[in-house]
């Protein structure tokens, strides 16, 4: 059982990424690859800042500053030397990797003597418990937030700039200013889930982010996939949709794991889990 | 309203697909003039509406609007006098978002999209009202996403759009050519309607010469980047379809 609560909290800790790619997603209509980078970075900046004993709050806020930074660096390589996304993506997460190293300093950082979030926060007497409580209060903030940005004015034009740009910029909206900022939040919602999963896992790795696209992407789809079946049009619902792929993501990893598939099959294992996914739908659609 | 001088614009300068698109346009639109423009396709028609709006930048001469020097200003910065339907009806609406989405955006064109919520229901009610003059039967369908109508629909929601937010030019680039006969009688009744209501100067290109002489109070032919005619007062309501084709002949 405690096998499943770790997955439930990974999820709840990876709903940054999913929100993130969420909403680059609605920007760009691709996934942000900058993605491996800023969440590497979100992780190694709560690291060492850890070690360096900073309070709580001064850690989120350089989380959420150094992830904003990142994802606005993309969005400014993308408008303004109109360097396609993807590869604008690519090259921030490229860069990245220096500056993660620099800030660590090592490879790889423990933090298990240090007082985190999950061990100075304690409402249930289980440990395992209580991190699911912290994770879930953290991502129900999030989710607040989140939804009522998207609900505000300025959150439709964002929402709308992946749509239609062209409409968009007649209707007065700088999208060049837009992506920067959309692409700000994003990547510091995915800085907050490197912030959560290296207090959770105990430790900042330099290499945590590979791949780790994958998992944000890999929960919009799924989200979206019971979005677009059930027809909602609710921004709440979609982002609860979004939430719930993280989770069920990670489940299915674990539920791989525990039937004793080998861990070295487990990147095979995601890839054809997302590709089942994208692909079922389209199959069926086909047929019917 | 709309002072045009000297226009010139040119694409792929000094390369050997060098165009003119457009060779020293002069123009005087006055407020509340409903402008019609044909011309053979490559004429420089789009080309003039979209340097009106701002999506292309001129390579020589001036664009006014309202005594204001626009030559420079971004699109996005021009919105706050004109409202523009585009050919394609997918391109004037954000498919993906709900009706009422797409008419808040509308209602903000001229004002900036704050952290605030602005689709309240007294704007739910309104927009309701607005749309239930349509008479398509949208105005229950609110939160439906928008790419779930048709092209008609759409069209006509667009021209809705325009007016939801102070409008003073509306720039409409081959509405119709995309929709069936009726959709886009319909469609241009409701910019007509809308054009005279709110006192809108408007300029309707087209290749529809029936559209043409029924509409407008002014017409321009337009032919290899060049004004070729320009017709307004008695001469141009008195203007016969018959007459228009023999400019084509």
């Amino acid at each position: 059982m405690d096998f499943y609560i770790t997955a439930l909290i990974q999820g709840l800790c990876f709903a940054g990424i999913a929100f993130g790619i969420y909403l680059s997603m609605k920007i760009f209509n691709i996934p942000d690859i900058t993605t491996d980078g800023s969440y590497t970075l979100g992780g190694v900046v709560t690291g060492s800042l850890m070690t360096h004993h900073q309070s709580g709050f001064v850690i989120v806020v350089l989380v959420i500053a150094s992830g904003a930074v990142a994802g606005a660096l993309t969005g400014i390589i993308h408008t303004k030397l109109k360097i396609n996304a993807l590869l604008a993506g690519i090259l921030v997460m490229t860069a990245l990797r220096s500056v993660n190293l620099i800030i660590l300093g090592r490879s790889n950082l423990p933090l298990l003597g240090v007082s985190s979030l999950f061990s100075s926060v304690n409402l249930l007497a289980n440990p395992n418990q209580n991190s699911f409580i912290i994770s879930l209060l953290v991502v129900l903030v999030l989710t607040i937030i989140i939804g009522y940005l998207l609900k505000t004015d300025f959150g439709i034009a964002m929402r709308a700039t992946g749509n239609s740009e062209i409409m968009i910029r007649a209707l007065g909206v700088n999208t060049d200013r837009m992506k920067i900022i959309g692409l700000a939040v994003a990547n510091a919602l995915t800085a907050l889930s490197g912030y959560l999963v290296a207090q959770q896992q105990g430790f900042a790795d330099i290499s945590m982010g590979i791949g780790i696209v994958i998992t944000g992407l890999g929960s919009v789809i799924i989200g979206e996939t019971v979005i677009n079946l059930l027809k909602v049009t609710s921004v709440w619902l979609s982002l609860v949709f979004v939430l719930t792929g993280a989770i069920i993501f990670q489940l299915v990893l674990a539920f791989t794991l525990s039937i004793g598939v080998n861990a070295n099959w487990l990147y095979g294992v995601t890839a054809l889990f997302v590709l089942i996914i994208v692909g079922l739908p389209r199959l069926s659609r086909r047929a019917a | 309203m709309i002072s045009v001088k000297q226009l010139q614009k040119t694409f792929n300068t000094g390369k050997p697909n060098e165009v003119i698109a457009l060779s020293d346009i002069n123009l005087e639109i006055g407020a509340g003039e409903y402008v019609v423009i044909v011309g053979s396709n490559g004429s420089g028609k789009s080309t003039l509406l979209n340097l009106i709006a701002g999506s292309i930048l001129a390579s020589k001469g001036t664009i006014s609007i309202d005594s204001n020097d626009v030559t420079k200003l971004a699109e996005y910065d021009r919105s706050k006098w004109i409202a523009r339907i585009f050919q394609n009806p997918l391109l004037g609406t954000a498919a993906d978002l709900s009706i009422i989405d797409n008419f808040r955006l509308a209602a903000l064109r001229t004002k900036s999209k704050g952290l605030t919520i602005g689709k309240t229901e007294q704007f739910k009610n309104t927009v309701r009202e607005r749309i239930a003059t349509l008479d398509m039967g949208l105005e229950n369908k609110l939160e439906q996403p928008i790419g779930t109508l048709s092209g008609g629909q759409r069209q006509a929601l667009t021209l809705l759009m325009s007016v939801m937010d102070d409008c003073q030019i509306l720039l409409l680039d081959e509405p119709t050519a995309a929709l069936d006969p009726r959709s886009a009688d319909n469609v241009l009744r409701i910019a007509d309607d809308l054009i005279k209501k709110f006192k809108l100067t408007a300029i309707l290109v087209t290749h529809n010469l029936r559209d043409a002489a029924a509409y407008g109070t002014r017409i321009i032919q337009m032919h290899e980047g060049t004004v070729l005619k320009d017709i307004s007062g008695t001469e141009k309501d008195t203007l016969k379809q018959n007459q228009l084709f023999e400019w084509f002949a």
